[in-house]
């Protein structure tokens, strides 16, 4: 599961230092992102459409666009903090590579 | 109004050729990192927001509410999701040197360029209608200046012709400067950022004077959106949520939008910005729209179209400027999606369908003399040529008249086609070849029956009665209802049942078929991207010129770069001033090089041409394929169990015919000896008898049978030893007498007693007295009984008319006596029997009770040597070997 070095031989540490603790959760976070954005966006479906309950036009662009912005402010501090992260020790992010627990 | 807006439209045209101009210039000087920031690469994946969604937004948000916002939530959704995808894509884009979406999916299934084929036209056919839509939105955007109402069909056509071969000329001037994909458009991308840069603002600068100048503020807008028709959420949930995945699909198999997010890929850093880059430029691209519709619907006649408000609401206002402008806008949102979409159909055109056939029928193989570069080129300019016409047709033929939003989702459905063969690909090691054209088959014809040729209108190219009742009267196979499902929107009908066919049939192929060799190793090279950085290595260079690749190579990559690549390539291998020598990571390398030029297909089959076939490495198999290797020991495995079965049984079968002779032979003895015992007892019986009973018998003739009846009892006794001797040699009872003697002694008296009862024709015996002085120290009377026997033997059975024997001595490690006779030799079925007890070779000869040989062998076993029937000597031949410790050689 390495990209750069050899791969680990023999048992891996079961607890990682916190540091590269923290880089693991970011990439996770990064990986969670579009799955709660799609879920936000999809809310929309479950409003009322008809009557006068119906939710106004108004508050839907809030809302959309508000989801919107919150999703664009969490992907750039994910995107800074893997930046920051890859200035520091590539080897042991880049580890992370695909699907490795 | 028009020759100002003509002006305008050919001062920003030369603008963009100056900028694009001066972005090549400053990569020559090597400039280049400021022209490839994050930024531009953000601002050039903007090419995904056309002239579709510069005016088409608009018209789609007055006629179905908020649902043009998939169109932007999806892609926004993918790029946030970037570690999942886009990354693994770039990567793999980047170590492969992929050319283009075609060339992703045949360097994935084995380099096949039958898939290569099959996705270039799925992608050309998906994307005519879009560049046709492309000249469609700037033709009604010259229309609504100057020309207005009493615009002609002459005219669009006009218009949409000079726009078309502006936009072929550019591309053509740009986007084939430099063959090689890595060396990148650097002219095209600049412009294209500009571009987005101006659409933005544009649409921006009219979001702004609505809200702000018409409005009053964004309060009061809000307030007005809510009174209008659009005031209330309504939305159709399939659609919602099936349009936004629709446009996530798209976003990654759009050949555009491929062109510039993996190979026009700088870095893959770039692409953490634009993750969140890239749906801020969408979200402001679509924030205004839904209150420039509103504005529009207030202000504007009834029956205006919805599709130019953008454009119309300046106007109408006489604000000039801002719709100089906002026309702007439309016209670069046109004309960059039409460059880079030319730019890249025609890589994928001139990769995969002009330079194979050309390599097959006119280039007489990759080894002939001049440039193929030129021909590369040419091939890539006239398709690019070809694509933007191809564009005007339909445009032209088309009439121009479908709202323009339907055209492009018709076009997205159909590039979503890929999606299956995409993903499986880099996620799924086990999709191969079959799966992927299997599934792309079923999707794009489900497509085009379900989607496509319907939207030209019933009666166009499917029969009208075909759309209202079903192909020959079948009802489930209506295109708008297969298998009677009708009560859901037909573009999502269509996107359903083409994505679950394309899906399933892929799947299901991919399970059910074996992928050969290098589309495995493609295949772990791109699932395992991450974890391999080196690519397949499958070459074996050991037949390759590197002369011929040198001039290969110097006529794709041009002579200064290829004569560059090889000096590196020398240099890493320790050598100066000469070719490198073609190992196969040098092939690879340049395989690779190549394909950045011509597509990895036709890279592959053009190293192939000249390095004489290509095979992978044992090695490779073993480590990408772990079952081949489990496989190929298992079936090594039964292989063997198999051949060991076959030796067995053939063992069996000769032991059991072994038996069945010495059974027979048995059988015989028994007979022989019962006969051999009676004669002589019947004479015995009979001349005693005489003896006995007859008073007066001549001295003379008492005599003689007396001496009868012992020489009767004489063989019997001989008989009956020579059983004993055996059966005590069998048992191991007997007690050797060791003594000291030579060879040529114990030969002496072995030859002797044979002659001693000589009779009939003479035996001639030839001799090596030099090498018969060999010391022995065994049981020497019994090792003369033997010779005894074998000389005998050889006086009894020789046939020839002069017989004669050989008595050959060679000591080495071992003493080794051969007796060779010029006689017939003994038949081969009973050369296998004749040491067995009883054996007898013929009964004519019958001499003795067969057991003479049994015993040689008992004898000399007991010896410590063997006695065998030595083959091919002409004559019976028996070969006594005796062991060294019983030989000396003589002092």
């Amino acid at each position: 599961m390495t990209e750069a070095g050899p791969p680990r031989r023999g048992k891996p540490p079961v607890f990682l230092e916190r540091q590269s603790y923290r880089r693991r959760r970011v990439i996770d976070a990064a990986r969670v992102l579009p799955f709660i954005g799609m879920l936000l966006w999809v809310i929309p479906l479950l409003w009322r459409e008809d009557g006068e309950v119906a939710v106004r036009s108004s508050s839907a662009i809030l809302y959309l666009f508000g989801v919107w912005i919150l999703l664009v402010a969490g992907a750039a501090v994910l995107s800074a903090k893997l930046a920051a992260q890859a200035r520091d020790g590539t080897a042991e992010v880049e580890a992370r590579g695909e699907g490795a627990p | 109004m028009l020759n100002t807006l003509v002006f305008v439209c050919s001062a920003y045209a030369l603008f963009l050729f100056a900028i694009a101009f001066a972005a090549e210039r400053a990569a020559m000087r090597g400039q280049a990192r400021w022209l490839r920031s994050p930024i531009v690469y953000t601002l050039s994946l903007s090419i995904y927001c056309t002239a579709w969604t510069f005016y088409g937004a608009v018209g789609s948000a007055v006629r179905s509410g908020f649902e043009y916002l998939t169109i932007y939530l999806g892609p926004s959704l993918v790029l946030i999701g970037w570690w999942w995808i886009l990354r693994k894509l770039v990567r793999i884009g980047r170590s492969q040197r992929i050319t283009s979406v075609a060339d992703l999916i045949s360097s994935r299934y084995g380099k096949s360029n039958l898939l290569a084929v099959g996705v270039t036209i799925l992608a050309v056919v998906g994307t005519t209608p879009y560049i046709a839509l492309q000249l469609q939105s700037v033709t009604l955007s010259f229309e609504v200046f100057g020309v207005g109402d009493i615009a002609t069909g002459e005219e669009q056509g006009h218009t949409a012709l000079w726009v078309a071969a502006g936009l072929a000329l550019f591309t053509v001037i740009f986007g084939t400067r430099n063959l090689d994909a890595n060396e990148r458009h650097n002219g095209v991308v600049m412009a294209i950022a500009v571009e987005a840069v101006v659409k933005l603002a544009a649409l921006l600068a009219v979001g702004v004077f609505v809200v702000w100048g018409l409005s009053g503020g964004v309060s009061e807008a809000l307030a007005k959106i809510d009174a209008s028709s659009l005031g209330q959420w309504q939305i159709d949930g399939g659609r919602w949520v099936g349009l936004m995945m629709l446009s996530a699909a798209a976003f990654l198999c759009l050949p555009r939008i491929f062109q510039v997010l993996v190979v026009e890929n700088e870095n893959e850093t770039h692409l953490r910005t634009a993750s969140w880059a890239f749906p801020l430029y969408l979200g402001l691209m679509s924030l205004f729209v839904v209150p420039i519709a509103v504005i529009g619907l207030e202000m504007l006649p009834e029956g205006s179209n919805p599709d130019l408000f953008v454009l119309t609401v300046p106007l109408s206002q006489g604000r000039d400027g801002l719709a100089v402008l906002s026309f702007l806008g439309g016209f670069s949102s046109a004309t960059s999606m039409v460059i880079v979409a030319a730019i890249a159909l025609s890589t994928m055109v001139s990769n995969h369908v002009v330079m194979p056939l050309w390599l097959r029928y006119a280039g007489g193989g990759a080894k002939v003399s001049g440039d193929v570069r030129g021909v590369v080129l040419l091939a890539r300019r006239l398709s690019i040529i070809g694509v933007v016409m191809l564009g005007y047709l339909y445009y032209r033929l088309s009439g121009g008249g479908a709202a323009l939003a339907s055209i492009g989702l018709v076009s997205f459905a159909g590039l979503a086609q890929i999606l299956p063969a995409m993903l499986g690909g880099i996620f799924w090691r086990g999709a191969s070849r079959l799966g992927a054209l299997v599934g792309l088959t079923l999707g794009f014809g489900c497509w085009g029956y379900t989607l496509f040729l319907p939207s030209f209108g019933a009666g166009v190219f499917l029969p009208e009665a075909w759309v209202t009742a079903g192909p020959f009267g079948i009802g489930w196979l209506r295109p708008h209802a297969l298998f009677g499902i009708d009560a859901i929107d037909p573009l999502l009908h269509a996107v359903f049942w083409s994505l679950a066919l394309n899906t399933g049939g892929f799947v299901l192929a991919s399970l059910a078929s074996f992928p050969g060799p290098l589309e495995r190793l493609q295949g772990a090279q791109f699932v395992n991207v991450f974890e391999h950085s080196a690519a397949p290595r499958s070459w074996t260079g050991r037949v390759a010129q590197a002369e011929d690749l040198m001039i290969m190579a110097q006529r794709i990559l041009g002579a200064r770069d290829a004569q560059r690549l090889f000096e590196r390539e020398a240099r890493r291998q320790g050598m100066t001033d000469t070719l490198p020598a073609p190992t196969p990571s040098f092939l690879e390398t340049l395989e690779r090089e190549l394909a950045g030029s011509v597509g990895a297909a036709t890279a592959h089959a053009m190293v192939g041409q000249i390095v004489g076939g290509m095979s992978v490495s044992v090695e490779d198999l073993m480590a990408v394929a772990d079952e081949t290797a489990q496989l190929m020991e298992y079936s090594a495995r039964l292989e063997a169990q198999s051949q060991e079965l076959a030796r067995t049984a053939a063992q069996l079968r000769e032991a059991n015919a072994k038996l069945t002779r010495l059974s027979v032979q048995k059988d015989a003895f028994l007979s022989q000896i019962s006969h051999e015992l009676r004669t002589p007892m019947t004479s015995i019986r009979a001349f005693s008898e005489i003896l006995r009973d007859t008073t007066g018998l001549a001295p003379e003739d008492q005599h003689k049978y007396s001496s009868i009846i012992h020489d009767e009892a004489i063989r019997l006794t001989r008989l009956l030893d020579d059983l004993l001797d055996l059966s005590v040699l069998e048992n191991g009872q007997v007690n050797l007498n060791l003594r000291e003697g030579l060879l040529s002694d114990v030969l002496d008296r072995a030859v002797a007693a044979a002659a001693a009862d000589e009779h009939g024709a003479r035996l001639r015996i030839s001799r090596d007295p030099a090498a018969e002085q060999v010391w022995l120290n065994t049981d020497l009377d019994r090792l003369s009984q033997v010779f005894i026997n074998l000389v005998a033997n050889a006086r009894k059975y020789c046939d020839a008319t002069r017989p004669a024997l050989e008595i050959r001595v060679h000591s080495s490690d071992r003493l080794v006596i051969d007796f060779v006779d010029n006689g017939t030799g003994i038949s081969l079925e009973a050369q296998d029997v004749i040491f067995e007890k009883f054996s007898r070779v013929s009964d004519q000869k019958a001499g003795g009770a067969g057991l003479g040989l049994a015993i040689c062998r008992q004898i000399v076993t007991r010896l410590g040597g063997e006695i065998s029937y030595l083959k091919g000597q002409g004559g019976a031949a028996f070969r006594v070997v005796l062991p060294a410790d019983i030989a000396m050689a003589a002092e």
